[in-house]
């Protein structure tokens, strides 16, 4: 019953008010042709002088929430009926998950169906007739503006913070002290950092283990052209702190043809052409995984940063401020790679205590 | 329904038998006995709205805040913010097995195991993209039309806050489920916290409670996404909002509209339910995107492990022009005395911020430069604020030239391109593309300009051709209509400051200050000869109407 009432009670409501605006002003100014003629005069919506055009607009409305309604059981029996792992072809999205689809569409249907009705009632139904709201200044009057100035100056006197400096100043020195408590509270949020940013698991000795077969690696392992992932010997997915260390122990083996190195310290710390880099780009630590085989550079796929494996992992291209550090291998007496020592510089991005 | 309106019930009036009012009615008097309720409503349940396609844009921020909030509480009943490691058991068949964190994994349970979870979790993620789409272009639509100019300066902060602060909560929310990907942003946010001097290891030591990636980060994001930032975030909406109330809405020029009215349509019942009505609609568009476009397929993407990546590495949009800035720029690093400054990582972080904080104190500066103190509620068209524009597209080709930058490698391989050369693209235009686009715009204002004058003086082109008597061919220009002339006219024109004479009329010189000098020299930039058009006067419109009388 609501809706009905509403054509027939709005323009009775409507038309007073916004008759005294339009056309108030609309006279044509002779002295300015630039003046403001006045709000134009309404002009009537096909449903507001008939009735049958109103009718049809009411009906399209009850007929999209209607819809909605329809679509919301359309939800409810999805839900209890489609079996979880259910997959349907939709052209031209492909396989889709049937409960995701059905449940999305009945859903946006239902909502959507509801704020169309919405929109449309107001549009063709309700009234469209224009009204003038006068605005008012934000700032107060300047009476207001005195009486606050006065207010406060009779409250800040009567409290004596200007005259009485000791208060005032141990106040002000209490205050400024006490978020200290709070600042020392965050000290618990994680420990110094030390040297940590300076050592990884790598040490003389550990040897270097596929990171897929999780295999010891021996130099006839490392193929030319070929890059393998290595991590140190005893760390184990499956340990408590395996992303920390991997995070900064992981390396990039690569087999070279000696002659191709150019850079003299990189030749001193491979073995047989094999040489071993540290896999976390210098610039924000990205792992870098691309490896093109003719060049011998390497590509961090996250901003590009490229290294020239053949010169010390120079910085060739891309953001990254410094080469990748080397890994200095050699090989025990059984035959397997190891490490020389720990990494001589930092891995991973640069940092301000890195020096 | 019978209730004649003059018999306004009033609580505890006589003469009237309980029961009579309706039960509606009743409970309104009930609460405006203890809530006031009713002077509240005469201000605002026949609050004018003015109307026009742009008001809507932020509609569509606070529907999709309101949305992101009631799914994101969903989504918490299911996700378990913790970094543990656990091997996975779940629906999922591909990845079981496989060494995951809980935050991972209960991620896929919600996408596989709880039955319209996924559902939930994409129009969450939909949600997000759109809410920050859609501040961005609110932005620009408030910035263009000049509706941050006084007395609306805070809630352009406000509003520019709520970006910020949406960014980063988009950010920590995608590092949540601690997939490859959004560790792979983690990390580089981990790179980038490093850069900062001084302070860089020990904030990231702090944040990450050690070494990265740590035990914590999730759980502490997870606060930091569903409690903080919200929380502030819907402090800043509220108080968006009321300040809209309260200083009513901004219209454009037009027929009857002034500085001092609002015209447009009442709040109940029209604006009810077209705003109302809204909700729905954006609540509904997204639930409908969920159901068809896949959004972070994190089972696709597998667990974070810190030495994995895939390529392709993307951050959602919204970071693009961060991811930019830190690809585009050379790999400076300085060492000196034992440290290392990663001006490399650093810059761009500045520079984001910078970027940022321009667009932030604007409103600020044009005032100044314009030296108005006066309250703007008719908003401009962006042609009559040349200078104004001209900045704005040039932010712009900033933004985007960053956010081509931060999908090199995407623009690289569809195009077909060497990544090397849009990296270089991407460094020049960074430069170049905004002085270029800030010149053409305000090209671009100007002609419009004129062609708005020369309409308020010739009229309106009609296409008809006319031959006269003595065989030349003109075209029939019609007058504009009283409405018309108004709304192109009505706009304001500065004139740019003058300093003044220096030396007064005892021959004292006066000091000027530099930053008057500079106030000056940007008034004429914006406001000189070379960026507006005078509008036509009322004198130059007679003249010609006088003189053309014979058509």
């Amino acid at each position: 019953m609501g809706n009905r009432d509403m054509p027939e009670g709005r323009p009775r409501a409507e038309q007073p008010a916004g008759d005294g605006v339009h056309g108030a002003v609309s006279v044509a100014d002779e002295e300015n042709p630039f003046a403001d003629p006045g709000l134009p005069p309404h002009e009537h919506r096909i449903q507001d002088i008939d009735e049958r055009a109103a009718k049809r607009s009411e009906r399209a409305v009850a007929f999209l929430f209607t819809v909605s309604m329809l679509a919301t059981i359309g939800f409810i029996v999805a839900y209890l009926l489609i079996p979880d792992d259910k997959s349907i072809f939709v052209f031209p999205l492909g396989h889709l998950s049937a409960m995701n689809f059905a449940l999305g569409l009945t859903l946006g249907v239902a909502l959507f169906c509801i704020g169309a009705g919405a929109v449309h009632w107001a549009r063709t139904l309700m009234s469209d007739v224009e009204i003038a709201d006068d605005r008012h200044p934000i700032e107060a009057s300047p009476d207001v503006r005195a009486k606050v100035h006065a207010d406060f100056r009779q409250g800040a006197a009567e409290s004596g913070f200007g005259r009485r400096k000791l208060i005032r100043n141990t106040l002000l020195g209490a205050m400024a002290l006490v978020p200290l408590t709070g600042l020392m509270l965050l000290g618990g949020l994680g420990p110094a950092p030390g040297t940590k940013l300076r050592h990884t698991l790598w040490a003389k000795g550990k040897r270097l283990v596929n990171m897929n077969t999780g295999q010891p690696l021996r130099p006839e392992d490392v193929a030319v052209g070929s890059l393998t992932f290595a991590k140190p010997d005893g760390l184990a997915e499956h340990d408590e702190d395996f992303q920390n260390e991997i995070a900064k122990a992981a390396l990039m083996v690569i087999r070279l043809q000696p002659d191709d190195i150019k850079d003299k310290r990189e030749l001193d710390w491979s073995h047989q052409g094999i040489v071993a880099y540290s896999k976390i780009c210098t610039h924000v630590g990205c792992p870098i995984s691309l490896y093109e085989q003719q060049t011998h550079h390497v590509l961090c796929p996250c901003h590009q940063s490229t290294f020239d494996l053949t010169d010390g992992a120079r910085v060739i291209f891309g953001p990254a401020g410094h080469a990748l550090p080397q890994l200095r291998i050699g090989v025990d007496s059984e035959g397997y790679l190891q490490a020389l020592g720990d990494f001589e510089e930092p891995v991973g991005p640069a940092f301000w205590e890195r020096g | 329904m019978s209730t004649a309106p003059n018999e306004t019930p009033r609580p505890g009036a006589a003469g009237r038998p309980r029961g009579t009012a309706p039960a509606g009615e009743r409970l309104a008097d009930w609460a405006d006995g203890r809530l006031g309720l009713y002077s509240l409503a005469k201000a605002n349940m026949r609050k004018i709205f003015p109307d026009h396609w742009s008001f809507m844009l932020g509609e569509i921020c606070l529907y999709s805040f309101l949305i992101i909030i009631l799914t994101g509480v969903y989504l918490t009943l299911f996700f378990h913010p913790s970094m543990n490691e656990v091997e996975y058991h779940g629906g999922y068949v591909p990845l079981q097995g496989q060494m995951m964190s809980e935050a991972f994994s209960s991620t896929l349970h919600i996408s596989f195991d709880v039955r319209g979870g996924l559902l939930v979790r994409q129009i969450h993620h939909w949600g997000a993209v759109v809410f920050i789409a859609g501040m961005f272009v609110h932005m620009m639509r408030v910035f263009f039309s000049g509706a941050f100019r006084k007395p609306r300066e805070l809630n352009w902060l406000f509003g520019f806050l709520l970006f910020v602060l949406g960014m980063f909560t988009g950010f920590t929310g995608y590092s949540l489920p601690d997939d490859l990907l959004s560790g792979t942003g983690v990390r580089f946010m981990e790179g980038a916290i490093l850069s900062v001097p001084i302070v860089g290891t020990y904030l990231s030591f702090f944040l990450f409670g050690g070494e990265f990636p740590g035990h914590e980060f999730v759980a502490r994001f997870y606060t930091i996404h569903i409690l903080l930032l919200p929380g502030i975030m819907l402090g800043l909406v509220v108080a968006h909002l009321i300040l809209v109330f309260y200083h009513k809405h901004t219209q454009f020029a037009g027929p009857g509209k002034t500085e001092t009215n609002v015209v447009g349509m009442p709040l109940l019942p029209v604006y009810m339910a077209k705003a109302g009505g809204f909700f729905f609609l954006v609540f509904g568009a997204l639930a409908a995107l969920a159901a068809v476009a896949q959004i972070n397929p994190i089972w696709a993407i597998g667990p974070y492990r810190p030495d994995q990546v895939s390529t392709g590495a993307q951050p959602d949009w919204y970071m693009g022009m961060a991811e930019g800035l830190i690809r585009a720029m050379p790999g400076w690093e300085i060492n000196f005395w034992g440290h290392t400054l990663v001006l490399g990582v650093f810059i761009p972080l500045v520079v984001f911020g910078l970027i940022l904080v321009a667009i932030a104190v604007y409103p600020f500066v044009e005032a100044w430069i314009a030296g108005d103190r006066r309250e703007h509620h008719i908003l401009d068209r962006p042609r009559n604020a040349a200078t104004r524009t001209a900045f704005g597209v040039a932010w712009l080709t900033v933004y985007f030239v960053m956010l081509i930058g931060g999908g090199n490698d995407i623009v690289a391989t569809h195009f077909h391109l060497s990544i090397n050369a849009v990296t270089w693209f991407v460094r020049i235009a960074y430069f170049v593309g905004p002085v270029i686009t800030f010149l053409i715009t305000k090209r671009i204002c100007l002609g419009l300009q004129r062609r708005d004058r020369d309409k308020v003086l010739h009229g309106r082109e009609t296409g008809i051709i006319k031959r006269l008597p003595h065989g030349e061919y003109i075209e029939v220009h019609e007058p504009l209509s009283q409405e018309q002339l108004h709304t192109l006219t009505s706009h304001k024109q500065y004139t740019p400051a003058e300093i003044g004479p220096t030396v007064d009329e005892n021959g004292v010189e006066r000091k000027v200050p530099a930053s008057e000098k500079l106030r000056v020299k940007l008034s004429h930039a914006y406001y000189g000869e070379e960026s507006q058009i005078p509008k036509p006067t009322v004198d130059e419109y007679k003249e010609i109407a006088s003189g053309h009388g014979h058509h």
